[in-house]
């Protein structure tokens, strides 16, 4: 009886709390599908309206933009192209750096490690100034790849791939040694197979990393062309349904992502062998 | 020439350590080697350094004619068993046993017949398609044998490969690895620190003792002839019995008695070295053994008693004799089968 109520309680606190997260998001939702003389008049709505169509459409055509030259469609496009790109290379680069750091025998490899490591204490936004002139010698301001090269290498993603190579026995690679394979077969053919489910952790992980960006985008284009979602929430203009519209959108590819991978995900970050 | 051939081969780790000692040795084509020594003896740094895992600090090694030293691990055409098998955890048995293949170039068809082949000849043909971890111990020694034998490489070389496994399944697949040996034919070396495995898989044993090999020979040979204070404990179970004795004008006096005509010139304080096996009871016997505890085995007796110093002694008997509990044993050495060694260096004098 007692385990009842006390399980009971905890579910009741669970239940409170998704609620507490959950309302607003759904306000919003039924709120998008009014139209904009129904919000402005009578406030947030709880229940759904019938203009859903209507306004959903017209916030993915609409060019907005100081300039009218972008469509929520394009920012999606943009967004899509930017995480992506920051998931893939990240993970390479990182798989690739956590390979050199554990097999290869190098000097000092702990200590480069750690250097590595603690520019998880740097974010983007301290080094802004010189992240921003490298991209402007280099002619990259405006371009899909001055998007996503600075914040492609995860020093999180990094740690992760080491640590777990560190729990793969070393007989396996003498073994695979013996068997003819080099250090980059070993590492096609053992490591990434080995590391699949940390892999796909991964790509979500930067994948939604990549995507809230908000800052950098902002600063590395001036063409609207590369405006992406985050900063599309901040620039669209018109009226409050269609921002609610945009606002609900710019949630859905992260938890799609999330919904499709999800087990993936658990699978890779609390590993058990 | 013969096959492998070590000559001086030593092994210094960076932070200075000595764990192999100016080794030379030589084994023949199909010959069966068993490294045997105790943990951290430097056996597997010297079967490493024959598959190429650990480098050569000095001297040479010869497999085939060829000079190995500088030659990558995987060029040298050997193929190893690990202590913990070592599969690729996350191929299938079939892949496991063609991946060496696979690297190597050669075609599928090939391949298919090898692996088949090698499967048939372990029976584990039935599991090419599932994954390492949904094999039980033995299966998964059988799969790293495969992947051994598959490859057809010049010498085998075995880590340890039975440790993991338990009492039954152990003697099991020592059984199973001597006969496959022999069908195959192939060179191997076999480390262990096991000394019944040693015995029964051996052509020939290296009893290895703090990076030296203490004694090189056939186990009967190395049983019946130990040439030090060391193999003679090492090797034999259970083990030899010790008694502290001295030796003047080729007599011989330990304990409460003294042994008579010994060949030996060697004057001074040795050790004496009696096998439990090589006593008999006789009355009025040299040695007197008080029982405190007997051990049967079925077909033998482990009788464990102390003699009149205390020093404690073991007499092994066949299971039909009766002994009791607190007994007092007169017991003579049969045939003279006694060893004695200088105690200063444990070399064999007699």
């Amino acid at each position: 009886m007692t385990r009842f109520i006390t399980s009971s309680f905890s579910h009741l606190i669970l239940l409170i709390g998704i609620l507490i997260m959950v309302i607003p998001v759904w306000m919003i939702f039924a709120s998008s599908t009014h139209t904009s003389s129904m919000i402005n008049m009578n406030g947030l709505q709880m229940f759904l309206g019938d203009s859903f169509y209507e306004n959903y459409l017209r916030v993915l055509l609409y060019k907005g933009g100081f300039f009218k030259e972008i469509t929520a469609l394009k920012m999606f496009f943009n967004s899509f192209i930017m995480a992506t790109g920051v998931a893939i290379l990240s993970v390479i680069t990182s798989l690739m750096a956590a390979y050199a750091l554990v097999y290869y025998r190098i000097k000092y490899a702990t200590l480069l490690f750690w250097i590595i490591f603690i520019t998880i204490l740097v974010p983007l936004e301290l080094r802004i100034f010189p992240t921003y002139s490298v991209m402007a010698e280099l002619n990259l301001v405006n371009s899909y790849f001055g998007l996503i090269v600075p914040i492609s290498a995860s020093a999180i993603a990094t740690l992760f791939f080491r640590q777990f190579y560190k729990t793969i026995p070393d007989e396996l690679l003498e073994s695979a040694k013996l068997d003819g394979a080099n250090t980059w077969r070993f590492f096609v053919d053992f490591l990434i197979p080995l590391s699949k489910t940390m892999i796909v952790a991964m790509l979500i992980f930067m994948f939604v990393f990549g995507y809230n960006q908000y800052l950098w985008p902002l600063l590395v284009t001036t063409s609207e062309q590369y405006w992406t979602v985050v900063m599309g929430l901040k620039m669209m203009s018109g009226s409050i349904v269609h921002r609610f519209a945009f606002v609900m959108m710019s949630m859905v590819p992260p938890i799609l992502i999330i919904i499709v991978l999800q087990k993936h995900f658990i699978k890779g970050v609390f590993q058990d062998k | 020439m013969s096959f492998l051939d070590l000559k001086n081969v030593t092994k210094i780790y960076p932070n200075g350590t000595k764990a192999v000692h100016e080794t030379s040795l030589s084994i023949d084509e199909g010959e069966f080697m068993v490294f045997v020594g105790p943990s951290g003896c430097g056996k597997s740094t010297l079967l490493r350094m024959v598959a190429g895992l650990e480098d050569i600090t000095e001297g040479d090694i010869n497999l085939d004619g060829k000079l190995m030293n500088e030659v990558d691990p995987s060029e040298r055409d050997v193929a190893m068993v690990f202590q913990n098998y070592a599969l690729y955890p996350h191929m299938n048995v079939y892949n496991n046993l063609a991946y060496g293949l696979k690297n190597r170039g050669i075609d599928k068809e090939t391949i298919e017949q090898k692996v088949n082949d090698a499967a048939k000849l372990l029976q584990i043909s039935d599991y090419l398609q599932r994954k390492p971890s949904m094999l039980s111990g033995g299966q998964r020694q059988r799969v790293a044998m495969g992947r051994a034998i598959v490859r057809n490489p010049k010498i085998f070389l075995f880590d340890e490969p039975l440790s993991n496994l338990d009492a039954k399944l152990r003697i099991q697949m020592r059984l199973e690895i001597k006969k496959l040996q022999q069908k195959v034919g192939v060179t191997s070396i076999f480390v262990t620190h096991d000394q019944v495995e040693a015995m029964t898989l051996a052509d020939r044993l290296a009893v290895i003792n703090n990076g030296i090999i203490e004694q090189l020979g056939t186990p009967i040979e190395i049983y019946d002839n130990p040439k030090s204070l060391f193999v003679a404990g090492f090797i034999g179970s259970p083990q030899m019995n010790f008694l502290d004795g001295n030796l003047k004008n080729k007599t011989l006096s330990a304990e409460s008695f003294k042994i008579k005509d010994i060949i030996s010139d060697f004057e001074g304080d040795v050790t004496l070295g009696i096998r439990p096996e090589h006593l008999s009871q006789k009355e009025n016997g040299l040695i007197n053994l008080k029982v405190d505890l007997v051990e049967q085995l079925g077909s033998d007796n482990l009788v464990y008693g102390q003699l009149k110093d205390k020093k404690d002694f073991c007499y092994r008997c066949p299971g039909n004799l009766i002994i009791e509990k607190g007994s007092n044993l007169s017991l003579n050495i049969e045939n003279n089968k006694y060893y004695i060694f200088d105690k200063s260096t444990g070399k064999r004098v007699n």
